[in-house]
């Protein structure tokens, strides 16, 4: 037992003959909060969507507190796990979308409550009492009656956020999340996240928010082309990147 | 005065007339029901399905949607019979008029279905949803909203097709309404009543379609 949460060995992902993961390795501890940046097309949305099986992937492992997600190796021959495993071991994570990808025909507590109804077997009182502590935690607990259309574009983010931390993840995925909102929205978007790093929930934040990365990681992964280019805290990274790709890329990327 | 030796006519036809109704609206009922609950699975099918599942459902609904309801009609009738599968004109009719029905529904769900975002099914596994629960809770309702407006397109379609089945002698409402002009010979007259009555049982679907969607609207 390593006591690592997450463990990604040589993680290969081919899009037919395109190889967009080369062999990442990456090792996370409980209460960590790494951020991945790198330009795009780096392999670093895809990296995060292998953690949840939302992409196959060809070669290599990921484990979650030492769990093999998504593929097993029988007799040498290695498979891809039944859907129902597939689905359990989703819920062991949580994830945030650029697109928010709240579900329209429901109001801001039906979406928190329904993974918490049908995955967690919880019933719908406990299940509404949730919801509504989380929605409070990201400040929408007036709005929980709200339909997705009825909320603005942070709002609409902070509840998906609130959907996917109700579930009591082992770690949270955040996939850009800020990156389809309009500028005076993205703070409160944020603040979210820097509340829950400050209470200890792992995470993995694919961001182009700089600023954010350099304040809110405990680590931060560099991507390029497939590969994971250079890895450190933050301070290093942003003031005194080794290599010259991570120098060239922050030097086009806005830090503010 | 014609006006009311019509009426009166009519009072003296009210049997056969209410009859004819009744095996219209039996007719569009049965042939919409079966029609759409086949359409799920073809749209299903079109949507999910593998390789050869997929081709055959989609040889099925590109053949029926390319063949006019009365040629089904006929074929249902007088071909089934030929190689053993013995319907009455009213089976066969339904048949045709169902089978019909679940090729235009078929395509109404395929088309609804995969205009939900991939986001929609993304969000719901990043959640542990399996994909029947994501279907059940996420992509269904979503779906049966945006499938409505058309489905009561193709309902009032079938009310229309189901004259059609007059040809192979379905006493429905039109066959019934020429019988009587045949003895009276107010074709003007009962034409345009027949086609009153058909207005009225089309209005009273797509003021029910209305309803349905007023009714599952999400607020915005």
């Amino acid at each position: 037992m390593t006591g690592n949460l997450l463990e990604i060995r040589d993680l290969h992902k081919r899009y037919g003959d395109v190889e967009v993961l080369k062999g990442v390795d990456c090792t996370m501890a409980q209460g960590d909060v790494i951020s991945i940046i790198g330009s795009s097309g780096s392999g670093k949305t895809t990296m995060l969507r292998c953690i949840n099986m939302l992409e196959e992937f060809q070669g290599g492992s990921i484990r979650i507190d030492g769990e093999d997600i998504g593929y097993e190796t029988v007799g040498g021959t290695r498979r891809r796990k039944k859907e129902k495993e597939i689905a359990r071991q989703r819920a062991m994570t949580g994830m945030a979308f650029q697109q928010f990808n709240l579900f329209p025909h429901m109001s801001a507590a039906e979406n928190v409550m329904l993974g918490l109804v049908k995955v967690k077997k919880m019933n719908r009182d406990e299940a509404r009492g949730v919801a509504e502590k989380w929605l409070d935690r990201v400040g929408l607990a007036e709005r929980r009656d709200r339909f997705p259309g009825q909320l603005s574009g942070g709002q609409q983010q902070r509840v998906a956020i609130a959907r996917a931390i109700a579930m009591n993840p082992k770690l949270m995925l955040f996939d850009e999340v800020t990156s389809a909102l309009d500028p005076e929205l993205v703070n409160e978007v944020l603040q979210v996240i820097k509340d829950l790093a400050r209470d200890g929930m792992s995470m993995l934040l694919v961001t182009h928010e700089m600023r954010f990365a350099y304040e809110v990681s405990s680590r931060v992964i560099f991507m390029n082309q497939g590969r994971i280019g250079e890895e450190g805290n933050p301070r290093e990274m942003f003031l005194k990147p080794q290599t010259e790709r991570l120098a060239e890329f922050l030097k086009t990327s806005t830090f503010n | 005065m014609e006006l009311v030796a019509f009426l009166e006519t009519l009072w003296l036809a009210r049997i056969p007339i209410l009859k004819g109704i009744g095996v219209t609206v039996s007719i569009s009922l049965l042939a919409i029901l079966v029609g759409t609950v086949l359409g799920i699975g073809v749209g299903l099918a079109l949507t999910y399905g593998k390789g050869p599942v997929r081709w055959l459902v989609r040889g099925y609904t590109d053949f029926i949607r390319g063949t006019p309801v009365l040629v089904l009609v006929l074929a249902s009738y007088y071909v089934l019979g030929t190689v053993g599968i013995d319907l009455g004109p009213f089976q066969a009719g339904v048949l045709a008029l169902a089978v019909f029905c679940s090729s235009h529904v078929g395509e109404i769900v395929r088309g609804a279905l995969q205009s939900i975002p991939k986001g929609q099914t993304e969000a719901a596994k990043a959640i542990g949803l399996t994909f029947p629960q994501t279907f059940a809770y996420v992509l269904g309702p979503q779906a049966l909203r945006q499938v409505l407006p058309a489905w009561v397109n193709t309902a009032a379609e079938m009310v229309k097709a189901s004259t059609l089945l007059s040809i192979i002698g379905v006493a429905e409402l039109l066959l019934r309404t020429q019988e009587l002009i045949s003895r009276t010979f107010m074709s003007l007259e009962f034409y345009l009543f027949a086609g009153f009555l058909y207005f009225v049982i089309n209005y009273g679907i797509e003021r029910f379609g209305k309803y349905v969607e007023r009714k599952t609207s999400i607020p915005s």
